[in-house]
């Protein structure tokens, strides 16, 4: 049984950019409690008059300890999401609360193939079960797609391109594609999930996180394809983001 | 008050005497949503005022459109904490749909397509003080502001002004709303801060 | 603008305020038309003036969360019934 939540207060341990426009945020925050890959945060900043913000951010990475990791996508005009990136620095404080969410998750005892659908900043939860795997030494075998503007709007680039026995990646650009990429650029289709996924007999769990308009055109794909609804796990990120 | 963390500042600006307690000034427009927002076609919109004996009058487009405009320039304030200075407005004042419709009721319950009702008391739609609006800063009032009309009373909190406005039902005993019924105040007074039940 | 709502999974801090157990988990009931599923995979609309989750399948409100300052107002009642997978 798990406790009320309640604020803790987090400090930044060190961040690092992964593109242009976010970064990982590394914080430590005394009494973290550990989380299931695939949760999320609350964040919320208070200024000196009292005036708060407060944002949601999936958890990135296994926890170490007392340690966590959110990676963050600015949003023009946004309130929260352009202090993370821009402003806060080590030792500066905020406040998080969690972890939450217990639908969204992959959990390392599940041995069931999975398929993991990104679109844009909606690879973190899915990079956290990619690492929860890793660090677990599961076998199960996992599939992402991860669809993406272009090439410099990689997450995690360097990672995600050393091999990984049982990981396979195909990467959907949209708007440009490296030279020699076979794929012309557009939005992801039936075609990239048929080659990319797992066959809708293999029973895979299907995990799908994104914009909105996104998420919901995977999820019509992967029905299309015939994965039954309750084996489609989904997770938008929405309009109040920032 | 929880933890500051260094240099956040937020979205807001510094407000002045002009606002209400607790409010910031915006320059944007916010858009709260509850839920999908409605699209009516102008050819199947109606106003309708439904009194407590049973009696409804009604407008369509071309009727509402008939009615003698106005063009208020008033301050609003959000429940959220923002305001918004100096917006101006097209409509019907709700004066000119009272003018024959017969009550005694004391109370009003708005309602809107998609579902959306709020009540306030009778009094605070009339004397000049309320509108049925369709034009924004000039433009056609777009379907996320509340397009094709929505209410406009604001002395109140901005979620009395109900967007996408259908009817107006006149009762005997008080009926809360959407936000009401949820915690919100039942009255609503900016100035007065009123906007948690018990406020 | 194609993106208004967020899903249920925006439900898990804010009821983690109030329930001891992970409520977007748990499977509901529609109280209007019958649906049932994961609290994860409403439409949730907000967070401001408050949190609308409504039925994927009908759109009706199955439950409202205002919070105010020391006070939460929870309404349940577009909601027949919650599942919840409780250890024991």
């Amino acid at each position: 049984m798990r406790r009320r939540l309640v604020w803790r207060a987090a400090r930044l341990h060190e961040s690092r950019a992964e593109t242009a426009t976010a970064r990982t945020l590394v914080f430590d925050v005394p009494g973290w409690p550990g989380h299931v890959a695939g949760q999320h945060v609350d964040v919320r900043l208070t200024a000196d008059d009292g005036y708060t913000a407060q944002r949601s951010y999936s958890l990135a990475a296994p926890a170490d300890g007392e340690r966590i990791e959110l990676t963050v996508e600015t949003v023009p005009d946004g309130e929260v999401s352009p202090y993370l990136n821009e402003v806060v620095e080590p030792g500066d404080q905020v406040e998080i609360r969690g972890p939450v969410g217990g639908w969204f998750v992959w959990r390392p005892e599940s041995k069931a193939p999975v398929v993991l659908v990104g679109g844009g900043s909606g690879i973190v939860p899915l990079m956290a079960m990619i690492r929860a795997r890793r660090q677990a030494g599961s076998r199960a075998p996992f599939r992402l797609l991860y669809s993406l503007r272009d090439q410099d709007s990689r997450y995690f680039a360097a990672e995600l391109r050393q091999p990984e026995a049982g990981l396979d990646i195909a990467y959907l650009y949209t708007r440009a594609t490296p030279s020699g990429a076979a794929r012309p650029a557009g939005r992801i289709t039936l075609a990239d999930l048929a080659e990319g996924g797992w066959p809708a007999d293999f029973e895979p769990d299907c995990y799908v996180c994104g914009p909105t308009g996104f998420v919901e055109a995977a999820a019509d794909l992967l029905l299309a394809l015939g994965h039954p609804p309750e084996r489609i796990r989904t997770e938008r990120f929405g309009p109040t983001g920032g | 008050m929880g933890i500051v963390s260094r240099g956040f500042r937020g979205r807001r600006r510094e407000g002045g005497d002009e606002l209400p307690p607790g409010q910031y000034l915006v320059e944007d427009f916010p858009v709260l949503s509850a839920g999908p927002t409605p699209r009516v076609p102008l050819d199947r919109w109606e106003f309708a005022i439904d009194t407590e004996d049973g009696q409804t009058h009604r407008w369509s487009w071309q009727e509402f459109m008939a009615l003698p405009m106005q063009t208020p320039t008033v301050d609003i304030h959000c429940v959220t904490k923002w305001t918004k200075l100096g917006t101006t407005w097209e409509g019907v004042s709700l004066d000119v749909f009272f003018e024959d419709v017969e009550s005694a009721a004391e109370y009003a319950l708005v309602y809107s397509y998609g579902g959306y009702t709020t009540n306030l008391p009778l009094e605070e739609l009339l004397d000049g003080k309320a509108w049925i609006v369709h034009s924004f800063d000039g433009e056609e009032l777009e379907p996320r502001h509340g397009g094709p009309a929505r209410l406009l009373v604001p002395h109140l909190y901005f979620w009395k002004s109900a967007k996408w406005v259908r009817g107006i039902r006149l009762l005997n005993e008080d009926s809360p709303g959407v936000w009401e019924t949820a915690g919100y105040h039942n009255y609503g007074d900016p100035w007065r801060e009123q906007r948690y039940e018990g406020d | 603008m194609t993106a208004e709502h967020l899903d249920g999974n925006a439900l898990a801090g804010p009821l983690g305020e109030i329930f001891a157990v992970d409520v977007t988990a748990a499977i509901g009931r529609c109280a209007s038309c019958g649906l049932t599923g994961p609290v994860a995979a409403l439409r949730v609309y907000g967070p401001e003036p408050g949190l609308v989750a409504r039925c994927p399948g009908c759109e009706e409100v199955v439950l409202r969360l205002v919070r105010g300052p020391g006070t939460a107002w929870l309404d349940l009642r577009g909601t027949v019934s919650l599942r919840l997978n409780i250890p024991d």
